[in-house]
């Protein structure tokens, strides 16, 4: 009895597994497109947040960092974007406030698939973002997947 | 089934070690210091964590034992993950079980982060009585339960449905987390069992140093956990329940694994007096994408 549920177990589980991953795969086709419309629910009093690192080459440093092992899986060794996540070398990232990208960063855009990620304490979420900010926008005609 | 090495600790950690091998990429994990308590953060979407956790407990009126469990851990989407659990144990002077399997899901509630962040925890177990895993104690779980020889005590099967509500804050730092639990047995059916774990934990330092290393500050976290029963509906209160306090540490290393250690404390008579504990997990990017790409048949 007990080796009869081992392998209906893991049959459900790779279920699962396929399951997320075709659901995922609608979603992408469902939306070709990434936007940046999380950017502009930021509330006012987050938005006009100020860095308390802008200006620090240490926080550069260490968000370039934390970048490499948290967000490049999915939004690109530059930041370029990928399958996954949008591009963030685009003027709608880079000129939005440090208080908004933190605000992002803090909650996730949990339906599309972003982690929240304050589980990252304050200072590093800071540091992400004041690395963020240092990188090159991208011209128009190069910037992939930005709506 | 009688001895199942699986679930031994050199052939967990040798299951590691292949699947490190096969890795087809790394992500530094940023995982808790908890052996017990969960908190609110699910694990990234389409990644894979493997962990082998290992307890030692000491038993009066029977003999010492090692229980061990792998997990394999899913990030289904952003707001669910899926998980399995494969439970063995040792008694010392006696023999090796497989004690059963879990599945357990964790869903996301809210969307953005709340002042309290709620996540509701489901699992369905199938193990033995032989169990030791001590992961979840519930009802009037005590230390005397698991003096029973495992020849006899791996005939009983409970089949349970378990609840938890993980409500978890950070603050300053600081996480908070904590999860009161349900479970429901299902088969022998029984009365509703209740039980708790708290912690609190922080990493070492707050901000990230600008380089690569395996012993900066912010690689290790440090807390406590409590985790005790609180009986059931038939005879609820905390007479015949066992509690326990453990600190816990963590060490994330840049090279994507993470090493947890955890003595617990029994804080009472009908509680093992340790309850020694140690973990490994490593966490795989792109599992899920792979497995996708194998069941629509794409290169």
């Amino acid at each position: 009895m007990k080796a009869a549920f081992l392998p209906v177990g893991a049959l459900l589980l790779a279920a699962v597994v396929a399951l997320a991953q075709n659901d995922t795969a609608r979603a992408r086709s469902a939306d070709s497109h990434f936007d940046y419309a999380e950017l502009a629910k930021a509330p006012e009093k987050a938005r006009s947040r100020h860095n308390p690192l802008a200006g620090d080459d240490t926080a550069v440093a260490g968000g370039k960092k934390l970048f490499e092992q948290h967000c490049a899986e999915c939004h690109g060794a530059a930041g370029e974007g990928g399958k996954k996540a949008p591009s963030l070398i685009v003027p709608e990232v880079q000129q939005a406030s440090p208080g908004t990208l933190f605000w992002v960063l803090t909650n996730g855009v949990v339906r599309r698939g972003m982690p929240v990620w304050s589980k990252l304490p304050e200072a590093q979420r800071w540091e992400l973002v004041t690395y963020l900010q240092t990188l090159k926008i991208e011209s128009p005609a190069t910037v992939t997947g930005a709506k | 089934m009688g001895r199942f090495l699986f679930l031994s600790i050199p052939a967990g950690l040798f299951f590691l070690f292949i699947m490190v091998l096969a890795a087809p990429s790394r992500l530094e994990a940023q995982e808790s210091p908890y052996m017990v308590t969960y908190d609110h953060y699910l694990e990234e979407p389409g990644n894979l964590e493997v962990e082998y956790f290992s307890t030692l407990g000491t038993q009066r009126g029977g003999h010492d034992f090692h229980a061990g469990w792998l997990e394999l851990e899913y990030g289904a989407t952003a707001w669910w993950t899926t998980e399995l659990y494969l439970d063995g144990q040792t008694t010392f002077h006696d023999s090796t079980v497989f004690t059963g399997f879990r599945w357990e899901n964790r869903f996301r509630l809210l969307q953005c982060e709340h002042f309290i962040n709620p996540v509701l925890y489901i699992e369905y177990e199938q193990i033995s009585e032989a169990d030791k895993i001590v992961k979840e104690v519930e009802g009037h779980d005590v230390e005397g339960d698991h003096a029973v020889p495992n020849a006899i005590a791996r005939q009983g099967h409970n089949h349970e449905l378990e609840l938890k509500l993980l409500l978890s804050k950070n603050f300053k730092g600081w996480n908070v987390a904590v999860n009161p639990l349900a479970t429901k047995p299902l088969l022998p059916s029984g009365p509703w069992e209740f039980g708790y774990a708290v912690g609190a934990s922080r990493p070492l330092a707050l901000k990230a140093s600008a380089q690569k290393c395996n012993f900066c500050r912010e690689n290790f976290s440090a807390g406590v956990e409590m985790y005790g029963d609180l009986g059931d509906t038939v005879s609820p209160g905390l007479h015949e329940t066992s509690h326990y306090l453990a600190p816990v540490a963590a060490w994330n290393l840049p090279s994507g694994w993470t090493f947890r250690v955890s003595p617990g404390f029994g804080l009472n008579d009908n509680s093992h007096r340790l309850l020694m504990r140690w973990g490994v997990s490593r966490e795989f990017t792109g599992f899920g994408d792979t497995l996708g790409k194998l069941f629509r048949g794409r290169p």
